[in-house]
């Protein structure tokens, strides 16, 4: 028995999903994304909220699209942030 | 895939709208949830959608004076209207999240329609018109349009491949209860994330198209299909009808997505369109199309291959 060698049994070899470990990558790129600050970094990358230019009538691209998107996406998860990453450090420490 | 057997319609029944419409008057489906048990007693399975089951009211609703005992006839009052009164509230705050209205756009097939739509899914090629029709402004129910997707072939799709990954590995001798959950939620979670990503590519390229997000979670489900008829031509062939049959799904799926995908998000390359600074819109929103239909065959592989060694 010890000369076999530890093969996966279950469909291990891609990469297995749980929904936890897809909430997990979820939880880490929306933390990820609510760090970015405004006046310390995205301003001075040329992301700033203040560097949008508006072009009226003309669909904006897809720079302005994407600081837009982040700065929606602090706004909105700030406060829930707090709460989830609480509860996941308790359940981390729970059980591992 | 088990089939359903629906009354036909007459066909001059209204289409309910894909948003909300503000009439709650059911014309698509036979909606047994208000306690009709009339409806119920012509011995056909009339599509009941609301979850808590009319058919099972149907004996308790009908004779409420079936009990010769008054206190008996009084509790089954009383509890059938708690179970009324919980089944609003369900659906009160289920229809906060979702609209059950649009998912039930999605279900409402017939087997005709599930028959051409799995033969267009796995031969695409002669088929022809791939517009989806409209009825004032609505969209039809692939009830009347094979164009419509839907969510019903989907789901039993990825029912029918999670028991077949089960039967796959048994035959391996690889088989534990866990397995199949595992495989269930790594599909799932495949699906969602390829939802995302179209999601958020089709908003950062402001492509202003009317695919919901269940429309995407249903072209996105519709590769199970494939999934299904490549891993059983790998089990009954061997590992060459594996390949044979994951080339062709693979191909077919491709044109599918492609077709029907271009319809959708490629409509405005017309006069309407700004041409200034937009030279690249139309190609970025090829190559959305093109990244998606070749995302299908390499999900396929991927989680089809550890099944047919």
């Amino acid at each position: 028995k010890a000369l076999n060698p530890n093969r996966s049994t279950t469909c291990e070899n891609n990469m297995a999903f749980t929904l936890y470990s897809l909430i997990q990558a979820a939880i880490l790129c929306v933390n990820a994304v609510a760090v970015l600050h405004e006046e310390r970094f995205l301003s001075k990358i040329g992301w700033g909220v203040d560097q949008t230019v508006g072009g009226f009538g003309d669909e904006p691209g897809v720079k302005v699209q994407l600081m837009n998107l982040v700065r929606s996406v602090r706004t909105v998860m700030r406060v829930p942030l707090i709460a989830v990453n609480a509860v996941c450090i308790v359940l981390l420490l729970l059980f591992g | 895939l088990t089939l359903q057997h629906h009354k036909l319609q007459p066909p001059n029944s209204k289409p309910r709208a894909r948003a909300a419409p503000p009439t709650a008057d059911s014309v698509l489906f036979d909606d047994t949830s208000s306690a009709a048990p009339a409806m119920n007693s012509q011995g056909y399975y009339t599509p009941g959608y609301n979850m808590a089951g009319p058919s099972n009211n149907m004996q308790g609703g009908a004779g409420p004076d079936l009990f010769a005992d008054p206190m008996a006839n009084a509790a089954m009052m009383y509890g059938s209207s708690l179970a009324n009164q919980g089944k609003d509230m369900v659906n009160k705050e289920i229809s906060r999240f979702m609209s059950v209205n649009k998912l039930k756009y999605f279900f409402a097939v017939d087997t005709r329609y599930v028959l051409k739509k799995l033969m267009i899914l796995m031969f695409p090629y002669t088929h022809q018109d791939w517009e989806v029709r409209y009825h004032r402004d609505t969209p039809l129910t692939p009830r009347q349009d094979v164009n419509a997707p839907d969510l019903y072939i989907p789901t039993m799709a990825f029912i029918t491949y999670i028991l077949l990954a089960g039967m796959a590995l048994g035959i391996q001798k690889r088989f534990s209860p866990e397995v199949l959950g595992l495989c269930a939620s790594t599909a799932l979670v495949w699906v969602i994330i390829e939802v995302l990503v179209m999601l958020l590519s089709l908003y950062l390229l402001t492509v202003h198209s009317d695919l919901s997000t269940f429309d995407l979670i249903a072209y996105s489900g519709y590769k199970y299909v494939g999934m299904i008829f490549t891993v059983l031509c790998g089990l009954l062939f061997g590992s060459d009808g594996y390949y044979v049959a994951l080339a062709w799904s693979s191909c077919a799926l491709m044109f599918f997505i492609v077709r029907s995908l271009k319809m959708k998000i490629l409509p405005s390359l017309s006069p309407d369109s700004m041409v200034t600074g937009s030279s690249a819109k139309p190609q970025f929103r090829l190559y959305i199309t093109v990244a998606t239909a070749v995302f299908q065959p390499i999900i396929i592989y991927w989680l089809t291959s550890h099944l047919v060694r």
